[in-house]
């Protein structure tokens, strides 16, 4: 499915990242947007309330994050692509609803403009400190999809990547950027809509009363419906059984979790994204995502030039964590090294996938700037001694 | 005697109940089930097109209702309900959205939605079931419960003041405000049906009877007790002023209509105004041919 060109903002932009994110949604045919004011994700939403009345959708500011998530899975169950945008101290309060849209299977993106935290923190400045929140924040076992945006375009190419990834597997998936991108001002290319691949939902067309909201398809992936369509189904946050109804008890219980789990865990492979530079002759290999990405290219570039054999692997793609890779690379390196603005969050998950073969070293950063690329240097070239 | 010739053993709501999910989990003389029964005939009577009709709830009791009728039905978390009937309804204007919760979810937990619904006067129907405690927890004390009374977390009996639902529905922008109990049975379907007629931020309060946890907790006796305090201290006084309507522990329950009136919803307001001040460049949301 091609593009509606309505929303297609076709054209080279001199844009922020938070704008990109925005265009990125319009593009992808997102026309419903809830959300709550908070820095440094506010731009997003102003430009969603500028944009969006002239392409046929709906903003609203809700009453808080709380409600902005709630009224974003019922407008995916009516049928729109909706998305919301925020920063921690909202993350935390998108948790519960985030939840349910897991339980729920619904489509839909939430973008998380990263700051420094805990708690309030420094609202200006920036972080990498919701990782294992998109990871883990909801209660309960699940699955999710997060990526992380490098640069203005890649908000713009990533967030069109979240709603087709959100609508093949019927789940929250999550652009997770931070200040620094969100306010970095950069070339943003928006091609021709007919150059805008998009997935349709997978709607169901069979017999009404056979319908099952939960049933798994061949691909994992239940068949979805819009309601108003005279499906009469239910949806619950209950544990529930292919009908949508609760069921209380263990078995049901592992049906519908080992089902929310595998569908991603399966599916890892056609969700993984990463870029590999100079891997097959690298001794050290660095880690990244995000902004952090492109700090780590200066201190690897000086690396090489002291005769370091320095590989690199971004992570477009988070959450599925890319394990399978990492634990082959693992074999026959002498160690990752891994920066984020954080204080040790996604390399906990490269030391697990590790198993221990080769060493992983964190660079830890608590947030409200970047790294100096020296310090990641310095580490760099430590490991390879 | 064919079956179907047996009149008296098809109930006229069967077909808008799940009935693969019957029996339900509510107590013996618990009034829930009767404003479900209310909910299903001002359905039948009202003729919409049941297929564009919605329920959802959030957690609790009466967050058990979505389950039970046979429509598009959600049940949410607890205190989104409002929210996320929000969503759906601007996300597809054709709908009717029907939000059927208790008083912990709407106005302790979901408080904060429900007002900021209200103020924008969401085209939405809210039936708020109060039974003046947190039932399905066990039947803590809760923003409704009236002074004095009795709960499991407020053992000595409760000391802070009770919302006033209708006063606040009516301050916070509703466009229609009921309030019955659950023995006003054919009061509450025909609110329910005028509400459904209706555009605008409804609201429908009904004083249901909890006998297993409010009423044992306070020795008021069984459901049908409860019913003959509503039958005896029940006072319909349509039209009357919203401030004048607290509820005190067994004391008089000023009940009927008393808001009716018209003012443009949400989107109304959102279509004149962007309409107005982008012209030609802006795309109304909602209408027929904006639909794909």
């Amino acid at each position: 499915m091609k593009a509606d060109p309505k929303g297609v903002l076709t054209g080279a932009h001199y844009l922020d990242g938070d704008f990109a994110l925005a265009e990125g949604a319009l593009a992808a045919g997102c026309r419903f947007f809830a959300g709550y004011p908070i820095t440094p994700s506010t731009e997003t939403a102003e430009r969603f309330s500028e944009r969006i009345p002239r392409v046929g959708g709906v903003f609203i500011q809700m009453e808080d994050e709380l409600g902005s998530m709630a009224a974003l899975i019922g407008a995916s169950w009516a049928g729109k692509k909706a998305m919301t945008v925020t920063s921690g101290p909202g993350f935390s309060l998108m948790m519960e609803n985030i939840g349910l849209a897991c339980m729920m299977e619904t489509p839909l993106v939430i973008a998380n403009v990263q700051r420094g935290g805990p708690s309030t923190g420094l609202p200006t400045l920036t972080g990498q400190q919701d990782m294992m929140q998109a990871r883990w924040g909801s209660h309960g076992d699940y699955e999710i999809i997060a990526l992380s945006p490098d640069s203005p375009q890649e908000c713009f190419n990533l967030t069109i990547e979240a709603f087709n990834l959100s609508e093949i597997f019927r789940v929250p998936a999550f652009v997770m950027t931070d200040e620094c991108v969100g306010h970095m001002t950069e070339k943003v290319i928006i091609p021709p809509a007919e150059e805008i691949e998009l997935v349709e939902r997978k709607w169901y067309t069979g017999p009404k009363d056979k319908y099952l909201p939960y049933k798994p398809d061949k691909d994992m992936i239940p068949f979805m419906v819009k309601a108003g369509d005279g499906y009469h189904f239910h949806s619950t946050g209950l544990t529930r059984d292919e009908r949508g109804y609760p069921v209380i008890n263990a078995e049901c219980q592992d049906f519908c979790v080992r089902h929310l789990v595998d569908k991603i865990k399966m599916n890892a492979d056609k969700i993984i994204k990463i870029e590999e530079e100079e891997i097959d002759s690298a001794e050290i290999i660095v880690i990244s995502y995000g902004i952090t990405s492109r700090v780590t290219t200066r201190a690897v570039r000086k690396a090489r030039k002291a005769g370091i054999k320095v590989g690199t692997i971004r992570l477009i793609t988070v959450w599925p964590f890319p394990e399978k890779r990492i634990k082959e690379l693992a074999k026959r390196i002498k160690a990752f090294v891994f920066p984020e603005i954080n204080y040790g969050q996604v390399v906990l998950e490269a030391e697990r996938c590790v198993e221990g073969q080769t060493k992983v070293i964190g660079v830890p950063h608590c947030g409200g700037w970047v790294h100096n690329p020296d310090d990641i240097f310095k580490v760099i070239k430590e490991a390879s001694k | 005697m064919k079956k179907e010739d047996r009149l008296e053993e098809i109930n006229p709501i069967e077909t808008l109940l799940r009935m693969d999910r019957i029996p339900h989990i509510w107590c013996p003389g618990c009034g829930i089930g009767t404003v479900v029964t209310s909910f299903a005939e001002a359905l039948r009577k009202s003729k919409i097109d049941l297929d564009k009709v919605v329920v959802v709830s959030g957690i609790g009791c009466t967050g058990r209702v979505a389950g039970y009728i046979k429509l598009d039905s959600f049940h949410t978390t607890h205190g989104r309900a409002v929210p996320f009937a929000t969503g759906l309804k601007i996300a597809n204007p054709e709908l009717k959205v029907v939000v059927f919760s208790g008083d912990g979810d709407i106005a302790g937990i979901g408080g904060n939605h429900f007002i900021h619904a209200a103020r924008r006067n969401m085209d939405i129907v809210v039936i708020l079931v109060n039974n003046f405690n947190y039932a399905m927890t066990g039947g803590q004390v809760a923003a409704t419960t009236p002074i004095s009374a009795n709960a499991s977390t407020a053992p000595y009996g409760n000391f802070e003041y009770p919302f006033n639902l209708p006063y606040l529905a009516e301050a916070s922008g509703a466009t229609y405000v009921a309030r019955w109990t659950a023995l006003h049975l054919r009061r509450v379907t025909k609110s329910i049906q005028e509400a459904l007629a209706k555009r605008g931020f409804s609201f429908i309060e009904v004083i249901t009877p909890c006998v297993t946890l409010y009423a044992r907790r306070n020795r008021l006796g069984d459901g049908l007790n409860l019913l003959k305090y509503y039958y005896e201290k029940s006072e319909i006084q349509h039209g009357a002023d919203t401030r004048t309507l607290d509820i005190s522990y067994q004391g008089k329950l000023i009940v009927g209509k008393f808001v009716d009136i018209e003012k443009p919803t949400f989107l109304d307001c959102m279509n004149e105004h962007l309409g107005k001040v982008l012209g030609d460049k802006y795309q109304p949301y909602g209408v027929s041919h904006d639909r794909d």
